[in-house]
């Protein structure tokens, strides 16, 4: 994936990388989603890749970025931003000048806010379309791309989308490759100043490490003992099920039929 | 007339008096009928009790009490009675002239409220009702067709429903346009959305970005507080599910789900609403092309839609694999099949098995021992084929057919592939 190598390289692809964030050290590492996003984007075939991070260089954040220059990549590009600022104009200002024709980013950040807006609020910026969730992407022509996006219950739908575009990765996208450890030091940080813009109204925010959230307790409504009684005895039961006895196996089938047409299980 | 209540003290004792001749005509005229009269207001607005009214005589001539409730349902008149006291239990809410309107766009998976959906809704009104004087509504904007019938009382007040076809499959762009005229036309207050994957959080980030509002994302709980500019801060996780962070609450809010009790109390009128003006039409970047044939078999059991599970009661195994095969349905199985050697481990629902989640759940000769039963409790159709009607399937089933399951499944898959048949034949 050497930069010379693919000079005429049709297609100019964009990752947005971010620091993740261990969950159980909280040791500052290559997040999980963007990793999947670096490899996404080097299964694309004749793809010319840049990795760009907006965010303060120092050591943790070198020792993370510096994983995904593991990855098989000779540089990164660093929008340095101070700590507390709102990134989306720098990125949105950087990506406009190099005009890269797919952004790849994860779904959502490891630190900080983590709201997963800011593809969405780069794209309302660029004016780009933005698909969340991608498992895959089938094929880049002409402008186009199809993309295979991931729906829970491990069904996929096929989406199409004109370039330029901004896309997200699911976590049901492959899985990243390792970080090599050679790479990644030789590798290079090119930094590059943007304007800072401070984000004023996380100040105002309390922040606490996440706090258990209080079960839901099973609530019942009962006029009478008889009721509280029965509810909490009760055994799972559908209650009103229809039973079907003496049909024929016709009838009985075709009555299954319907259901599972009505639910749409049926394709 | 006056408002007083005039008592007959020589009625009311005649009426007390089993005995009296004149019982019988007293009871009937003081409105009480004879089998009825166990309980009445009497005038101080205490409740009497007659405990001689209660019970009946059995049969070796002993005055039977049934506190199981079987006999008073089985009596007409107060069965009755009872059915309308249970429905009408549900207060009913008419907001003519809201103050302001919370809108919320359910995901309406497969048609329906999804308990998301509910939760939310029930987050809605504890916006809405907050103040009593001035009570908001709550607007709720669905796409596409629906199967729901219970927005009433999921507590919506307002329904827009926009069903026009673009809005079929992944149109966000279709459908964040509608959300933007809705926001034109009747500016919400609050915007809440479920913030679950490619439903509400695609779509609430997306309409955050266009309206250039700062969305709260995860929020789990919200509390009163003045000090803030809508009046309400909220507890939203942060940081992929690390952090809590407090702040106060935005006007989009994309909320978890069990953020809210839903609605139990209360039936709302849903109002239908429409816009005022045709949305415009939309050429659109991002095109749908459809679901793709995903093979069932290599679906996780936890996460599969469709199951078709089997059992002991299955003698006919190539039939049962074809079955599940022309279904599109991941195959499962009760432990017996499992341990028998019918089934790979892996493939075992129940218990000891893999808890599944799946929205059609058809369990094939399974009679549904306890554990089975845990395993399947959060799926929300369950069909069941069995021999026995007397099973603990059959009480769970939605649907449940008594037969041979092996003729059952032969017929099904007849008719499937007879389906399928037609459509090629008219496409």
């Amino acid at each position: 994936m050497q930069p010379e190598a693919h000079a005429k390289a049709a297609l100019e692809v964009a990752v947005l990388v971010s620091i993740g964030r261990h969950p159980l050290t909280g040791r500052a590492r290559r997040a999980d989603q963007d990793a999947r996003g670096v490899e996404l984007a080097m299964s694309l075939d004749k793809a010319r890749i840049t990795l760009m991070h907006a965010g303060a260089l120092d050591d943790d954040s070198e020792s993370a970025l510096r994983g995904y220059l593991g990855m098989g990549f000779q540089t990164l590009t660093l929008v340095e931003q101070p700590r507390d600022a709102d990134v989306i104009p720098a990125l949105a200002s950087a990506l406009s000048e190099t005009k890269p024709q797919l952004v790849i980013s994860g779904e959502r950040a490891e630190q900080g806010e983590g709201s997963g807006l800011l593809p969405y609020l780069l794209a309302e910026r660029l004016g780009w379309p933005v698909v969340s969730g991608l498992a895959s992407v089938e094929k880049v022509e002409d402008g186009v791309a199809t993309l295979l996006q991931a729906l829970p219950r491990g069904q996929r739908r096929r989406l199409q989308v004109r370039l330029p575009a901004i896309v997200t990765v699911d976590a049901a996208a492959s899985a990243a490759r390792q970080s090599a450890y050679g790479p990644a030091r030789r590798g290079e940080l090119r930094c590059t100043e943007a304007l800072a813009v401070p984000d004023e109204a996380s100040s105002e925010w309390t922040v606490q490490p996440a706090r258990k959230r209080p079960k839901r307790l099973k609530i019942v409504k009962a006029a009478s003992a008889r009721d509280r009684f029965k509810a909490a005895a009760a055994k799972a039961e559908g209650g009103g099920g229809q039973v079907l006895t003496d049909v024929t196996p016709e009838q009985g089938a075709e009555a299954i039929f319907k259901l599972l047409k009505e639910e749409g299980v049926l394709r | 007339m006056t408002g007083i209540l005039r008592r007959d003290p020589r009625q009311e004792w005649i009426a007390r008096n089993r005995l009296h001749p004149e019982h019988e005509r007293v009871l009937a005229e003081l409105g009480q009928g004879t089998a009825v009269a166990t309980e009445w207001v009497g005038p101080n607005g205490v409740i009497r009790k007659n405990p001689h009214a209660v019970g009946f005589i059995g049969p070796n001539g002993i005055k039977r009490i049934d506190r199981s409730g079987v006999q008073q349902a089985a009596s007409a008149g107060r069965g009755v009675g009872h059915e309308s006291a249970a429905a009408d239990s549900r207060r009913r809410v008419e907001i003519d002239a809201p103050a302001f309107l919370v809108a919320v766009v359910p995901d309406m998976a497969g048609g329906r409220l999804s308990s998301h959906d509910r939760d939310l809704l029930g987050l809605a009104r504890q916006l809405a009702d907050a103040d009593s004087e001035q009570p908001g509504a709550v607007l709720a904007v669905v796409f596409g067709n629906h199967k729901e019938d219970g927005f009433g009382e999921a507590g919506v007040d307002r329904l827009l429903h926009l069903d026009e076809e673009v809005f079929d499959g992944y149109m966000p762009e279709a459908r964040l346009a509608a959300l933007s005229t809705v926001e034109r036309e009747l500016a919400p207050y609050h915007w809440l959305l479920p913030d679950s994957k490619l439903g509400g959080a695609d779509l609430g980030r997306r309409l955050a970005a266009r309206i250039q509002e700062r969305p709260a994302t995860g929020v789990w709980q919200i509390e009163k507080d003045d000090a803030c500019e809508l009046g309400w801060r909220c507890t939203a996780r942060g940081a992929a599910g690390t952090t809590d962070i407090q702040r106060a609450l935005p006007r989009v809010v994309l909320a978890l789900a069990e953020c809210a009790e839903p609605v139990s109390e209360t039936r709302h009128a849903v109002q239908p609403l429409a816009l005022s003006q045709v949305l415009p039409p939309l050429l659109g970047r991002i095109e749908d092309l459809g679901q793709v044939a995903v093979d069932p078999a290599g679906v996780a059991l936890a996460e599969a839609e469709f199951i078709l599970s089997a059992g002991n009661g299955i003698k006919d195994w190539d039939g049962f694999h074809h079955a599940a095969k022309v279904l599109g349905a991941t195959e499962g199985a009760s432990r017996v099949a499992v341990d028998d050697g019918f089934m790979p481990r892996h493939r075992q629902v129940g218990a000891t098995g893999t808890w599944v989640t799946a929205r059609v759940y058809v369990a094939v000769g399974i009679s549904g021992a306890i554990q089975h039963l845990q395993g399947i409790q959060s799926c929300e159709k369950v069909v069941a084929i069995n021999l026995d009607p007397g099973c603990d399937m059959i009480k769970r089933a939605d649907l449940a057919v008594i037969g041979d399951s092996a003729s059952i499944l032969a017929a099904l898959v007849d008719m499937v592939e007879q389906q399928r048949e037609e459509k090629r034949d008219a496409a």
